[in-house]
């Protein structure tokens, strides 16, 4: 296997895949911070054109963590379909490419290809992919996924609801979950991120929404994102609940960072099925975001999107309902501006459906780095147009819990009616029964919580 | 950050004002003009946000009682699906003063006044410092000199101040806890060390300042992320016998401090009892029995 090539008048040479896949990427301050970024603009390139030469069975026989150390590793390769791989294994990366882009390769193509692909190869062929090029392959691709309703079908754009409040007073909560309606967002979840990681709390705020979700008959899901086990234990004790929520990270170490095993989330699974309120099939929710294996020190010397790759190939193994990228949460020594951050948004979208998950996006920034609001909304259109199938919405993008800035309740109203997109079927008819939405905009009377508090 | 409380006292008071201005008598139907706002007042005011621009709620009463129960920016209205402009205004203006808080230096005047010298991190522009946490952590070569030439060594306790994440922190807050700080300490009959600030500082700056300075307890008080609801927010994070390397969990942190939460002076008393305790224990963080 050849690592070396010459480049306007250079010679470079790489030590091993890993070294090539991280100085391919994209500038990222993560990967400088891990040590593992080129080293000049050249050198990027350099490594890009290394890569493009490499096979597709040359990154899936060189996982960036070993077999014999990581769970993730072991489930991504023992499970992946062998009569696609054995297809495409003799592939240079750069043919993957043009495949992935070809008018030949449809949706049914592409969501074939993803199966026999390592998150390796993933990551390895969203390194030589534009930014427009990201968003073409990725609009090609819907991965629709069912819980009670199902999101993510063709001409439909989704939100979570995030009502988020800074000690979980339900009251406080549900003035903002009745705001979020008013504005036809919820149609993905209401999903709450609680302050206090306790069984008591976790339940009351379950029981409140599954209490709205019923009252009002709205086709949609519910979840408090929690840890894991928090969620597990509250469900055991007879909390509603349709979805069961935990970030993930791109190895087995990084998992037990998280303090779970892919044992928990199988345990998860298998207690939904059981005691869930929700019909499924779909009945978890994961979040990732590109650096978190790094901050805990189990990045194994490999770049951030190869590791959030791995997030993706660990998620299908569970069939989630939604998997979310937080991509600007987790603050400029890993993604330095909006520039990163856009870049990484698209990327993470791209690779998460080519894996074959039901991706959204939490389109933000904290305030300590160099983005604004005007940021957010450029991501959300192009995310938009990528169809992805939700994005985040909060009270006027505050998130007075989280402490960042995520999607206005405003802004799929916005998107969906320059984009001609729709929330998911039922939801739209469910907001025109309530008079929030008229042929799929919004009607005078929208944006007022208090319809659903009027007389009562 | 508010608390319900004060949210409750001004929304109670607009109720009041509303009502006695006779835009939003007792049952009656819902107004129809948008609420006053005085000429030229401050949109990011607790009490310019507690007005709901919202107009003809279904409900005018429920919104208030609503927005009394959520520090969220709820019952805002729009103009088409997008943001009303004062909404967006108060929202640029939070975020404004956000990022302020982190990209300004502090006044260097406030650094002399309060008779502390300036040592630096491995870190030399801002730039770095956001991107690179781990030289936030180590003193520079001419700090660690600097220390050494002007500070008392082997102190019972080492406090100094930092910018961290928010110099406006920092500059709402150390002219009022140091001293009472200071005097808690010295009243204790502790010796302490000479106080100075660290720019470009991380938390863990403080283990290789305990090193240097052989100090039994090092404290620092330093600026915490913004938020939108405040740019001012500080926190205290003191450590017994501290040195580079000490797990995260033997910290002892007092976070919240700014004027709607724990106020400077009120930090300062409490910090003291707590370093007293430390030294007692001869531990710190979740070691320390409370």
């Amino acid at each position: 296997m050849d690592l070396g090539t010459t480049l306007g008048g250079r010679r470079f040479t790489f030590r091993s895949i890993k070294e090539v896949l991280a100085k391919a990427n994209e500038e990222k301050s993560g990967d400088k911070l891990a040590g593992v970024a080129a080293e000049s603009v050249l050198e990027r390139i350099a490594a890009k054109e290394v890569l493009s030469r490499l096979s597709v069975r040359d990154l899936r026989e060189n996982p960036v963590v070993p077999y014999e150390e990581d769970e993730v590793t072991r489930m991504n390769q023992d499970s992946l379909d062998a009569a696609v791989y054995e297809r495409v294994k003799g592939w240079s990366m750069a043919q993957l490419r043009e495949y992935i882009l070809s008018f030949e390769a449809g949706e049914e193509e592409l969501r074939r290809l993803g199966k026999g692909l390592t998150a390796e190869v993933v990551a390895g062929v969203c390194k030589l992919m534009s930014n427009l090029d990201l968003i073409y392959a990725a609009n090609k691709i819907r991965i629709p996924a069912t819980c009670n309703t199902t999101i993510g079908l063709r001409g439909h754009f989704s939100t979570r609801l995030q009502p988020n409040h800074s000690t979980d007073n339900v009251e406080g909560i549900t003035a903002s979950v009745f705001e979020g309606l008013s504005y036809g967002c919820g149609d993905a979840l209401f999903g709450l991120n609680p302050v206090n990681d306790t069984v008591a709390s976790l339940t009351e705020v379950l029981k409140r929404f599954d209490e709205i979700k019923n009252r009002f008959e709205i086709p949609t899901q519910i979840c408090v994102l929690g840890h894991i086990t928090t969620q597990i234990e509250a469900v055991k004790r007879g909390a509603p609940c349709d979805m069961i929520f935990q970030s993930i990270a791109g190895s087995e170490k990084g998992n037990r960072a998280f303090g779970f095993t892919s044992d928990t989330v199988r345990e998860a699974k298998a207690l939904l099925k059981e005691k869930g309120t929700a019909k499924g099939p779909n009945v978890l929710y994961f979040e990732t975001g590109q650096g978190s294996e790094l901050s805990s020190e189990a990045h194994y010397g490999a770049d951030q999107v190869t590791m959030e790759a791995r997030c993706y190939a660990f998620a299908r193994e569970f069939s989630p309902f939604m998997v979310n990228t937080v991509v600007g949460f987790i603050g400029p020594e890993y993604l330095y501006d909006s520039r990163q951050v856009i870049r990484a948004g698209l990327e993470d979208h791209f690779m998460g459906k080519l894996s074959g998950i039901p991706m959204g996006c939490d389109a933000c920034y904290t305030n300590h780095m160099m983005a604004d609001q005007n940021d957010v909304d450029n991501l959300s259109m192009l995310l938009a147009s990528c169809g992805v199938n939700y994005l985040i919405g909060v009270p006027t993008s505050d998130d007075v819990m989280l402490n960042y800035q995520t999607n206005a309740y405003h802004d799929a109203a916005t998107i969906r009616e320059i984009l001609g997109l729709r929330p998911i079927t039922e939801f739209e008819k469910w907001l025109e029964k309530m008079g929030i939405m008229e042929n799929g905009k919004l009607t005078p009377r929208a944006g007022d919580p208090t319809i659903f508090t009027a007389g009562r | 950050m508010l608390d319900e409380r004060t949210i409750e006292r001004i929304a109670e008071e607009v109720v009041r004002r509303l009502k006695e201005s006779g835009a939003f008598p007792d049952a009656a139907p819902a107004a129809k003009e948008p609420p006053p706002a005085a000429e030229g007042a401050d949109l990011a005011s607790p009490e310019q946000k507690a007005i709901p621009l919202l107009e003809n709620a279904a409900d005018p009463e429920a919104l208030l009682r609503m927005k009394k129960r959520t520090t969220a920016r709820i019952g805002v209205g729009r103009s088409g699906p997008r943001l009303n402009t004062k909404t967006m205004l108060t929202l640029r203006a939070d975020h404004a003063k956000a990022r302020d808080a982190v990209f300004a230096d502090v006044d260097p005047t406030l650094i002399s006044r309060m008779g502390l010298f300036t040592v630096q991190t491995q870190c030399d522009n801002k730039d770095t410092y956001l991107t690179r946490p781990d030289l936030g952590r180590k003193l520079s070569d001419d700090a660690v000199r600097q220390l050494r030439e002007k500070c008392i060594s082997e102190p019972d306790v080492q406090i100094f101040a930092s910018d961290g994440l928010s110099s406006t922190a920092i500059e709402a807050n150390l002219e009022r806890i140091l001293p009472a700080l200071t005097e808690g300490l010295q009243a204790k009959g502790l010796k302490l060390g000479t106080p100075f600030f660290v720019r470009f500082g991380r938390v863990g700056a403080e283990d290789h300042v305990a090193e240097v300075l052989k100090a039994k307890v090092v404290c620092v008080l330093i600026g915490e992320r913004p938020g939108l609801a405040t740019a001012e927010s500080m926190s205290a994070y003191i450590v017994y016998d501290a040195h580079i390397g000490i797990p995260e969990a033997k910290r002892t942190v007092v976070s919240n401090i700014h004027k709607d939460g724990l106020t400077a002076v009120e930090a300062g008393a409490y910090i003291t009892e707590v370093i007293e305790k430390i030294l007692q224990q001869k531990k710190s963080g979740v070691d320390l029995v409370k």
